[in-house]
């Protein structure tokens, strides 16, 4: 270790995208000092624009494999793809947010900065290679994260769900923080590699290397929200902002989901089998409680909430059945669950009345008479979470499924299957309330702004593209996962 | 004839797509419109039928690219003779669906429209798919628009019927996906070639055992639950009452078909030796299915419901014709599939014109209508006794058949589900006595209104081919014989084959 003195090489190839997200982020704060004071949405554009160019940086970089930072951080496809996804989720918040703000009276220049920074630390989690950068990301992404939540200050839910995000979130950094100081004490390092050697050679038998990874998979349980770490989830989906909750369902999942899978193929691959019986439960636990307790909401963004866990559940599956396959399709699962769930929150955000939160189900009565295209709009995502075909839903859930299948788990796959059953009559509820009922109450008026009809109609898109020509994308999620398999 | 199935499967989307620009008030342009897609893609299946290869056992007019390659997913279309009749039957009812929705639905034909011909074509392409995953996906696009008939435009109850008929089947549908996927997996790591092309799964010998016996379950349940077969048959009648006279048309003409085209089609060629184990299982729930649903029948007070029930009476029949895997079972079955599709769809048709009249379904507000609707009297009669079995029309000629081989396989069986012909004679001709005949026991059905030309052009086509199956039933069954037989070829050397590898 002659070189343990030498600053490390920063090579900013490695981490292009982030960077340009991070700068955008800086750019924004210098802009929110310039007037106009009223009118923030140039901001939104040049966000866009930095997202674009973090896209675009993706792209131009795909099929690279290298290191930086000491192996801190890795570049490579599994870190692109997801980039990718968290791309495109933090693009869609963005378009959302633009007229959702404006009619709500809360625009102000730091939600979009803060939307940056998060997805900074977002796009810093899929790339980190070493428990240290991971953490490094989470707070990053969460802080952010905690902020937006709570940022309608005037409202009571938005203090609640910001300080239940806050203090829960806080809890689940510190079970990671302490997770990562037990496997420095039994490993000798927080990479991933040299952990994962370390416990090939046997440390796999230490107490203290297992008490770490259990603290550090209640961290990751908790932002990915996984049964039993879930309970912050519908609180803060129903009181943040709906685009920060969409933020929050797509964008961070993505993120703590890639974090977990490269920490469960390299340093944990020694003791799959040790790991893949906890993950199926916490898969069971997830999609049968998600999907139970979904059913009993009346409030649109707490049963997307519920119905969320469920779908991380879903996306376990795939973790548990390993391979290319179920890996692969787990990054799948989370691009078109991106895409899906973005749309169906921004067609809620479209339904909200100045300054009122709750779209109960009662709400979306008639909706069809009332604006057909959003109705229809809603539909389609809504049937991409049942999995009809040919929506992406059903391509990812097969993957998943497929997968499991495959690896001989049977069970796990049928009991997903009967989970989909019941998930069906939740989300058909809504579509039953849009098309079968007549509209009761004052009408809400749509009138969605350019940005906000541009969101709807990608994320529309997405679930129809990646319903009839899954291929292309599949195969590259899948060929993303192969670096993590060697 | 290149693509001629991409077109028949696909030209209704493409109708749908017009309707969908066009503008909701051009309303006579909107039944126009759909009413012409309709007929264009019935014009365009008729050739499936003239030049189909009645020799041939082989699928024709065979379509297939490549969609997913790396899964072995391909666009894979064909049609055999135990497809070609369903085909033809689909295409060959929606036109006189949607003529005979012309009035009788009132609101939003725009949309109604829209999901009819989005209907045809989930439906064309169960039939016509010929990869497990193609299959699967028109299988399940399906649903949508069939719930969406019922809930919208559906009767008083019709939320709770449409939600019961989608969990019910979706349920049933997705423990099949599983079994597909076993399939899938258990094929490819016997043979090294991972696909879901139905032609080349079906060449695969499973050991006789465990795992072929929960597969063939999971799809005969999905099955079993379209069909509908007893004990799975509970939201039928529920999803019949509720539905728009179009959707229980198309209920009973096509859909419970692809229950039953299911069980021919994936059942008894993947898992012989799981058929061979459980034939008399599912005998037994096809006896007890027609004969339940005769008894039911008869006791109903809504005409809809009887002729619900009925349904689950004379689809016990096709099942425990295809179940005898004997040729003469077989080939009634599939005929009877079509009979039941122009006889109960006729008979639904014609209770949807007497509701249009008087706004009720009940049998007791009706009687004596022959003096007064004597052309409207004489069809029913001509159609009843078709469903009733009468020699000289349709029914009886699958009815016939399927008995002849159940009485070769098991007598007992077959002796009982004779007794489900005479029930069905008891209710459908005391429902008729009581509608027709007699004197005219309420006043305002005194005056009621004869066929429109409308109504005369929607029924009698259909018996034109009441007739014609009933006269020259050779027509129809020739296109099936040489599939039929292949199949039961199929089964029996398969069975064999997977009884000798469990054996070893």
């Amino acid at each position: 270790m002659t070189d343990s003195i030498l600053l490390p090489v920063v090579s900013l190839r490695v981490i292009a995208p982030a960077a340009v997200l991070a700068v955008t982020g800086f750019v924004l704060m210098l802009l929110d000092l310039l007037p106009p004071r009223q009118r923030r949405e140039h901001m939104a554009f040049v966000g866009l624009a930095g997202v674009a160019a973090a896209l675009v940086a993706t792209v131009l970089l795909w099929g690279s494999e290298e290191s930086g930072f000491q192996g801190m951080v890795v570049l490579d496809n599994f870190t692109l793809f997801l980039t990718l996804v968290i791309g495109y989720a933090t693009g869609l918040v963005l378009l959302l947010s633009i007229d959702y703000l404006q009619r709500l009276g809360m625009e102000t220049g730091e939600f979009y900065i803060l939307v940056l920074f998060a997805a900074t630390g977002m796009v810093v989690m899929a790339g980190a290679n070493d428990l240290i950068v991971v953490f490094l990301g989470l707070e990053t992404m969460s802080l952010a994260l905690y902020v937006l939540a709570g940022i309608f200050r005037t409202r009571i839910e938005a203090g609640e769900a910001s300080m239940k995000y806050f203090l829960l979130g806080a809890f689940a950094s510190g079970f990671f923080l302490y997770g990562i100081a037990l496997i420095y004490g039994a490993t000798g390092s927080t990479n991933f590699n040299k952990i994962g050697a370390a416990v090939a050679a046997g440390a796999a038998r230490d107490p203290l290397l297992l008490i770490g990874f259990g603290l550090l998979l209640v961290g990751f349980g908790f932002k990915i929200s996984a049964v039993p770490f879930h309970m912050w989830t519908a609180d803060v989906y129903e009181g943040a902002p709906t685009s920060v909750t969409a933020f929050i369902a797509t964008g961070s999942k993505a993120a703590a989901f890639a974090a977990l899978v490269r920490v469960l193929l390299t340093a944990m691959r020694p003791v799959q089998g040790e790991w893949a019986w906890l993950f199926w439960g916490l898969a069971v636990l997830s999609m049968t409680l998600g999907n139970v307790v979904a059913i009993a909401q009346q409030n649109l963004k707490r049963m997307l909430a519920y119905s969320s866990i469920a779908h991380v559940g879903y996306m376990l599956i795939g973790i548990v059945a390993g391979g290319s396959l179920g890996n692969g399709g787990v990054l799948f699962y989370l691009l078109v669950y991106t895409f899906t769930t973005a749309g169906a929150f921004g067609v809620i955000l479209l339904l909200e009345r100045g300054g009122e939160e709750a779209v109960r189900l009662g709400d979306t009565a008639g909706l069809a008479v009332r604006h057909p295209l959003a109705a229809l709009a809603l539909s389609v995502f809504l049937l991409s979470l049942v999995g009809i075909p040919p929506t992406a839903g059903f391509v990812g859930k097969f993957y998943l499924f497929g997968a499991a299948v495959r690896s001989g788990y049977i069970w796990l796959a049928v009991i997903g299957v009967l989970n989909s059953a019941v998930a069906a009559y939740y989300y058909l509820r809504v579509i039953v309330s849009m098309y079968m009922r007549e509209p009761e109450g004052t009408p809400t008026v749509l009138a969605p702004s350019f940005a906000g009809a541009l969101a709807l109609v990608v994320a529309l898109w997405g679930v129809i593209q990646l319903g009839i020509m899954p291929a292309p994308i599949f195969d590259l999620a899948q060929s993303a996962v192969l670096p993590l398999l060697r | 004839m290149r693509a001629v199935l991409s077109a028949v499967t696909f030209l209704p989307v493409v109708g749908a797509a017009l309707i969908f620009v066009l503008p909701r008030r051009w309303e006579g342009l909107v039944k126009v419109t759909a009413l012409a897609t309709s007929l264009v893609t019935f014009a365009v299946s008729v050739p499936l039928f003239t030049r189909f290869d009645a020799s041939l056992s082989a699928y024709q007019f065979v379509e297939q690219r490549a969609w997913m390659p790396t899964l072995g997913v391909s666009y894979h279309l064909g049609v055999d003779g135990i497809s070609l009749l369903l085909v033809l039957l689909t295409t060959f009812l929606m036109p006189l669906v949607l003529l005979s929705s012309w009035h009788s639905i009132e609101r939003r034909w725009k949309e109604f429209a829209i999901t009819m011909l989005l209907l045809e074509t989930g439906m064309l392409g169960v039939f016509v798919a010929l990869d497990l995953f193609l299959f699967y996906v028109f299988w399940e696009a399906m649903l949508i628009p069939m719930y969406l008939i019922i809930g919208i435009w559906g009767g008083p109850n019709r939320v709770y019927a449409a939600v019961k008929f989608i969990l019910y089947t979706l349920s049933g549908s997705l423990l099949m996906l599983v079994a597909i996927l076993a399939l899938y997996f258990l094929h490819g790591a016997a043979t090294g070639a991972y696909t879901f092309d139905l032609p080349v799964l079906v060449r695969y010998v499973l050991p006789a055992g465990r795992a072929q016996n929960l597969m063939f379950l999971a799809f005969a349940l999905a099955f079993a639950i379209k069909v509908p077969m007893w004990p799975f048959h509970t939201w039928l009648p529920d999803a019949h009452t509720e539905a728009p006279t179009p959707g229980s048309v198309i209920l009973a003409g096509v859909l419970l078909k692809m229950g039953t085209y299911g069980f021919l089609r994936f059942c008894l060629p993947l898992f012989p030796q799981a058929t061979m184990t459980f034939a008399p299982w599912m005998f037994a729930l096809a006896v007890i299915g027609i004969i339940y649903g005769a008894w039911v029948s008869t006791v109903q007070a809504d005409m809809k419901k009887l002729v619900a029930y009925s349904s689950v009476s004379h689809l016990g029949f096709v099942v425990l014709g295809l179940f005898t895997l004997n040729p003469q079972g077989m080939v009634g079955a599939i005929i009877q599939m079509v009979n039941h599709g122009l006889s109960t769809g006729a008979l639904f048709l014609i209770v949807g014109m007497l509701y249009e009249r008087r706004h009720t379904r009940l049998i007791a507000d009706y009687g004596g209508l022959w003096s007064v609707v004597p052309a409207l009297s004489a069809i029913f009669l001509i159609v009843t006794l078709s469903s009733i079995g009468l020699p000289g029309l349709n029914g009886f000629v699958g009815e016939f058949l399927i008995l002849v081989g159940a009485f070769q396989v098991h007598r007992p069986a077959a002796v009982l589900a004779t007794t489900g012909i005479i029930f069905a004679a008891v209710y459908l001709l005391w429902m008729y006595q009581r509608v027709i005949f007699g004197e005219v026991t309420h006043e305002e059905n005194r005056r009621l209104p004869d066929l429109s030309l409308r109504e005369w052009v929607i029924l009698v086509p259909v018996l034109v081919f009441i007739v014609w199956i009933g006269v020259y039933p050779v027509a129809f069954t020739g296109k099936t014989e040489a599939s039929v037989q292949a199949l039961i070829t199929q089964v029996q050397t398969k069975a064999a084959a997977s009884a000798a590898m469990v054996a070893r």
